[in-house]
């Protein structure tokens, strides 16, 4: 199967490790992958600040580089819940309308991919320890993917999956929110850091880089010695 | 009076909100309630999400049609022998009220639980004319006693605890007994009593007006619209125009919805009907009865892409499940509707100049839209309200307006973003330490004041997957 890969930019610059076990594990169960160079980030920092005109650009660059693709396939519910937006965002607009509908058509998150289109439930990883997970709000909320990562990582051998009390709620990450309403943001990713403690998991594992840094940049400034894995880290550890 | 509830600055009315311990336990041990009750319900009910779908299609239906429903109910209610006016403006109803209380000479007005009347600011109006108002709902009694507004649209007392309720009793009604909630709750009962026997005109608000039978339903857990209604020789309902549905049958609809979503109740202890007044025939009802239908800016919102604002049943579901609210509390909203529903409603009815905060105290979450029985896009329409707090009413700051320039420069050239990429780690590089930032400069600063920003070592996924093609080791690669 041919498989393009959507790092998204976060991944891409700062968290490189997330984009090559992606990629890693989805060449493994025999996918062919590229990477169109042309890609840049889903548009979502200027979208959710009300900046249409803004993120239709990087929406438009991102169709373009994808257009050959057949399956788009990225670490990030968060991301692929916008690229999904786009024929939402282009409704109405003559020359963009049937080029998002088909782009959105071919987005999926990994675990949602491998999962459902894959119909892989077991990836074959073994890693050994206790570890709580994080379902981040647009990937379960507005993707509506739930149950995959669950299903994964229950399947990989010496995991010991414990349940996070409030696991529904936000981190308190939301983009520009952190910054914007920092006071806010910082009584709820405090309230998210005391979860993960009651749990005494080692790890913490999420699908999505932007909650994962907002969580472990709070654990750790308080001190605290959770490692922070993003779920294709674990899937790609034998 | 509007919806608007103080003058105290955004930043700290959050202050306020966040400092507050007690609040912020109150509220989270209500939310938690109020959630799980929420979920029990929806599961027991089985297809709660059909549930939800029937729900919005009424909702939506009956707001299409706003004007057809509204011209039935107020021919019904004519024919059952109420007067109805319809309000354009929260002054227009207020005068109409108040002329209603002169005309009568009425001393004592008692009221159920209404928003809208919060909103039209109602009570001042009728203390004007001179009459003394008594609100019945137990939570708005404990409010109008302590001249504190309400921070839950549902529970409007849900930030003060026993203790205080106490205080509150014993200051202004000379109450001497203890703070157990049944001897505060039969102290209530008791006052309000004699306020029930005595008051010349009741005031109800409304959850759903029937179109095809003309009547009112008011639903409640104290049963003080039963008294409202019944005791004084007039009624008025005041009710936002679109509190209204076609039939009997699609109320039963919303309204196992609302008590599900708002509290996690099958039902409520009571729904209380007022058709008209009373007929000839009939023992129980008023004499008179007004029906006063409150626009007040919502046919302004009919038509536009918020239309869907106005389906809301006022369940407080989205409220309940909002965790910003949790840690901030109703007040900090600074309107009587506050939570998610608050933040899109606020400026759609009063404008952005002093609510253009709101649409931002979110993180997009949409627990708020997962929760709503009528699937109201909530996080959607936050969104919509920042796309014209920046286009159209100019009120986005300088700095993230070139901050987002600059990202749709970035975002849309991959030459400038493929440099970025490889600049970014070394650029950073005086910051970091272990791989974190703890004092970031700049639009960092604001990050690395709650949390450690994240830089592990090492080169772009880009860079590194290039060189891997060099290499000779991938499967495929192409440029676009
Ligand atoms: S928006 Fe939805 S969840 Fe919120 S109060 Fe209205 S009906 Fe309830």
């Amino acid at each position: 199967m041919k498989v393009s890969l959507f790092s998204t930019c976060l991944s891409d610059i700062l968290f490189a490790d997330v984009a090559k076990n992606t990629l890693e594990i989805l060449e493994r169960l025999g996918c062919t992958v590229d990477y169109p160079m042309g890609q840049t980030c889903c548009g979502q920092p200027a979208y959710n600040s009300g900046y249409l005109k803004e993120a239709k650009q990087s929406m438009k660059q991102m169709m373009k580089a994808f257009q050959d693709s057949e399956y788009i396939v990225g670490p990030s519910g968060s991301c692929i819940s916008m690229l999904k937006e786009y024929p939402h965002v282009f409704a109405g607009d003559p020359e963009w309308e049937q080029e998002a509908k088909t782009f959105a058509s071919k987005c999926y998150e990994i675990t949602e991919f491998l999962v459902d289109v894959l119909k892989v439930t077991d990836v074959g990883s073994t890693f050994k320890g206790k570890v709580t997970f994080h379902s981040s709000c647009h990937m379960k909320r507005l993707l509506g993917v739930k149950e995959q990562p669950k299903i994964l990582l229950n399947n990989v051998e010496g995991v010991e999956l414990v349940t996070l009390p409030n696991e529904e709620d936000c981190c308190g990450f939301g983009g520009t929110f952190a910054v914007k309403n920092a006071a806010i943001s910082q009584e709820m990713v405090s309230e998210k850091s005391r979860h993960v403690s009651e749990t005494e998991a080692e790890y913490l594992v999420g699908a999505d880089m932007g909650c994962l840094m907002n969580i472990g940049g709070r654990m750790s400034r308080e001190g605290k010695n959770v490692k922070i894995v993003h779920i294709t880290e674990i899937l790609n550890t034998h | 009076m509007s919806v608007k509830i103080g003058e105290i600055p955004y930043k700290e009315r959050i202050q306020n909100g966040i400092k507050d311990d007690f609040m912020r336990q109150a509220v989270s041990s209500a939310q938690g309630r109020f959630r799980n009750g929420r979920l029990t319900q929806a599961e027991a009910l089985g297809n709660w999400e059909d549930w939800r779908q029937l729900g919005s299609e009424i909702r939506a239906h009956t707001m299409e049609n706003l004007d057809f429903y509204l011209h039935q109910l107020s021919e019904q209610v004519a024919r059952r022998g109420g007067n109805v006016f319809f309000a354009q403006t929260a002054e227009e109803a207020n005068e109409y009220v108040k002329n209603i209380i002169k005309n009568k000479e009425a001393k004592k007005v008692v009221k159920a639980k209404s928003m809208v009347t919060e909103e039209i600011g109602l009570n001042n109006a009728l203390e004007e004319a001179g009459a003394e108002v008594v609100e019945s709902d137990l939570g708005e009694w404990i409010l109008q006693l302590d001249e504190d507004p309400p921070s839950h649209i549902v529970t409007p007392a849900l930030h003060k605890n026993k203790q205080q309720i106490r205080e509150t009793f014993s200051k202004k009604k000379g109450y001497q007994g203890s703070d157990t909630p049944e001897e505060l709750a039969a102290f209530a009962r008791e006052q309000l009593r004699q306020d029930f026997l005595a008051a010349d005109v009741g005031i109800t608000g409304c959850n759903f007006a029937i179109a095809e039978s003309g009547s009112i339903t008011l639903v409640t857990n104290e049963g003080n619209a039963e008294m409202v209604t019944s005791l004084p020789d007039t009624v008025i309902t005041v009710m936002g125009m679109e509190r209204i549905v076609p039939t009997w049958e699609e109320m039963e609809v919303l309204v196992s919805l609302l008590t599900r979503a708002a509290v996690g109740q099958k039902l409520t202890s009571y729904i209380t009907a007022i058709t008209g007044a009373k007929g000839p025939e009939e023992v129980d009802g008023p004499e008179e009865f007004h029906l006063v239908v409150v626009d007040n800016g919502r046919s302004k919102i009919l038509g536009t892409e918020f239309q869907s604002a106005l389906h809301c049943i006022r369940c407080a579901a989205c409220i309940n499940a909002c965790p910003v609210y949790r840690h901030i509390g109703g007040h900090a909203y600074n309107s009587i509707y506050p939570g998610p529903i608050g933040a899109v409603i606020t400026p759609l009815l009063e404008g952005y100049d002093d609510h253009k905060e709101l649409p931002y105290a979110s993180t997009l979450c949409a627990a708020c839209t997962e929760a709503c029985p009528v699937k109201i896009p909530l996080h959607e329409h936050l969104v919509r309200h920042r796309q014209i707090i920046v286009e159209r009413e100019k009120k986005a700051p300088m700095a993230e307006k070139l901050m987002m320039k600059g990202f749709e420069q970035w975002s849309s050239h991959p030459s400038l973003y493929n440099l970025s990429a490889k600049l970014a780690k070394p650029a950073l590089g005086p910051w970091v330490k272990d791989e974190e930032i703890e004092n970031g400069p700049g639009p960092l600063k604001e990050w690395t004041d709650v949390r450690n920003f994240s830089v592990p070592q090492g080169q772009s996924f880009r860079d590194w997957f290039k060189q891997r093609q060099k290499d000779g080791e991938s499967n495929g690669n192409k440029e676009s």
